[in-house]
């Protein structure tokens, strides 16, 4: 008797420990996510405030997004972030894939050696990844010559050095998301495709590519992104008065916090909440696609 | 197929790395550039304690940011691999947002809370008149950890949550039934479990935090500075590209020596 009631008594004490636990890890990982939003959601909020100020609320105007808009230097800055990105993305994303298959599928001499090579670009830090290839622009005297183009009537000057910059940066990514992708792929499919005499390319083609794809895509993706994102090794590999839009809102925050900061950031966030939103979907359709079978 | 890529990294990433090697030996020139006549006064200067000190306070900030984002992540992450599998993945997405905003944003959005007269924090508890004199929140090492801390958070968070997801929940359900205490549990089984999580989130918290640029340069309101900074001053204000080379050198030996010790924990573990 005695002892059956103490039992209960200590499971009951039992339930209210693992109860308390459980709302005490609830609250912590509520206050975790508020630290990770307050920041961006204050950012957001004072982009629409009608007074100089980032801290005192003053009423609702888009003033900032239409003083942002006028601004020429931020629009030239935005097209050259794109098309930096666009171009960095493409080979980056060939270069990558192709080196990500090379070594996922072969065993060669000097396999280690390569797999570092690939690495080290993703541990170094910007800034010394940045230093080096400033003096090496400089010192060989090529990149610094500008790609000029006219998009939409806006006339671009795009120094190679900022592009081969973030080629060099983006392949390495592109290889890494590309070889998981490798890695857990299913090789039975391209033995059948073997053993139904298919040729290599028809195999390649209509299966391994198509299984590749979310690999591709995501590897792209977050070239994409980490091109859009860079501001160090831009702003040191640029030259002077070259803006990519990262470098010109630091050039901004150098001449004091206004809010059209705030509204080229909420612009900027809008853009990376646009390309999450797509990674996902690219990542779904990936999941379920039908490899076509139809050789 | 890997001659294309192998090409770019040769030519663009190791020239260079071995270009910036070279320079570290080399007489700096009057306007920024180099005058080729070997020295080893560059290296020396370094170990000056007007540089040492500045690097070892950046491996200070970058070791007392790994160990909070620990502190702060590991439950975070605790808490994500314990929801139910769709909770889960929302809650992934919801870290996945600050993850891809731009960090130089991020910097920012803590500029304007923080700065010291006109930041939101100082402003509110003035106009609410809590305190008199603004508190010391900005231009300090506190904001620039603070700073790194949160553009970190979500690089010890993934890793952390990738390990403990694979955990075999039963392991512990077993010491339960033989009556180990849930400290017990912890130490015994979670902890040892998601230490390959540990170990990469805080390489991926640490490498970045000694060689960070753009937080100091924002939050240190350029007084307080780390070796990123004192780095880039060679090159955009001093002209001196062959100190700055052997700095950047000497950084970059921190780093490998870090990364070597984080294979070496790692591959001990497999064996």
């Amino acid at each position: 008797m005695i002892s059956a009631s103490a039992e209960t008594t200590a499971s009951r004490i039992a339930r209210w420990q693992a109860r308390l636990a459980n709302f005490s890890l609830s609250t912590y990982g509520l206050l975790g996510y508020l630290f990770f939003y307050a920041p961006i959601i204050l950012l957001v909020v004072f982009s629409f405030n009608d007074s100089r100020s980032t801290a005192l609320w003053n009423g609702f105007t888009l003033r900032w997004y239409g003083e942002m808009i006028n601004d020429e230097q931020v629009i030239l800055a935005l097209w050259n972030s794109l098309f930096v990105a666009v171009v960095s993305t493409a080979v980056s994303t060939v270069l990558g894939t192709l080196a990500a298959m090379a070594m996922e599928r072969f065993t060669f001499y000097g396999k280690l050696a390569m797999d570092a090579l690939l690495y080290l670009p993703i541990i170094i830090p910007d800034i010394a990844m940045a230093i080096m290839l400033l003096i090496f622009f400089n010192l060989s005297g090529i990149g610094f010559e500008p790609w000029r183009v006219e998009l939409f009537g806006i006339r671009l000057a795009v120094p190679y050095s900022v592009i081969i910059g973030h080629v060099a940066f983006n392949i390495s990514f592109v290889a890494v998301v590309v070889r998981a992708r490798l890695a857990q792929m299913d090789r039975t499919l391209e033995e059948a495709a073997n053993d139904l005499y298919a040729d290599s390319w028809m195999t390649f083609r209509r299966i391994t590519l198509p299984m590749m794809m979310p690999g591709i895509l995501g590897g792209a993706l977050l070239a994409f992104t980490l091109s859009l994102d860079d501001f160090v090794i831009t702003f040191f590999t640029s030259g002077a008065g070259f803006n990519t839009l990262p470098v010109r809102v630091f050039g901004m925050i150098k001449k004091g916090v206004t809010p059209k900061i705030n509204a080229v950031s909420t612009l900027m966030l809008a853009a990376s909440l646009l390309l999450v939103i797509i990674s996902l979907v690219a990542r779904k359709g990936g999941e379920d696609a039908p490899v076509d079978l139809n050789l | 197929m890997l001659f294309p890529a192998v090409t770019w990294l040769v030519v663009f990433f190791v020239a260079p790395l071995f270009i910036v090697l070279v320079y570290s030996f080399l007489e700096r020139g009057t306007y920024g550039g180099v005058v080729w006549q070997f020295t080893v006064e560059n290296i020396s200067r370094v170990f000056d304690p007007l540089y040492l000190n500045t690097f070892m306070r950046s491996v200070y900030i970058a070791m007392i940011t790994t160990v909070i984002c620990l502190f702060l992540g590991f439950p975070l992450a605790f808490f994500i691999a314990t929801r139910p599998p769709k909770r889960r993945n929302t809650l992934l997405l919801a870290l996945m947002i600050p993850f891809w905003t731009n960090f130089l944003i991020r910097t920012y959005a803590w500029l304007t809370i923080l700065r010291t007269n006109t930041g939101l924090i100082n402003t509110s508890l003035m106009s609410l008149g809590i305190i008199k004199e603004p508190l010391p929140l900005f231009g300090n090492d506190f904001a620039i950890i603070l700073g790194l801390v949160y553009g970190w958070l979500p690089d010890m968070v993934l890793p952390i949550y990738a390990a403990l997801e694979r955990l075999d929940w039963s392991l512990i359900e077993a010491a339960n039934d033989l009556y180990a205490s849930g400290t017990k549990a912890f130490m015994r089984i979670i902890w040892p479990l998601s230490l390959p999580g540990v170990v990469a989130g805080s390489m991926l918290v640490f490498i970045p935090s000694l060689g960070a640029f753009v937080t100091p340069a924002i939050l240190g309101g350029g007084k307080s500075l780390m070796i990123g900074n004192i780095i880039s001053n060679q090159f955009l204000a001093a002209h001196d590209w062959p100190f700055g080379s052997a700095l950047s050198m000497l950084m970059m030996v921190l780093m490998l020596m870090a990364t070597l010790i984080y294979f070496r924990s790692t591959t001990s573990k497999g064996s």
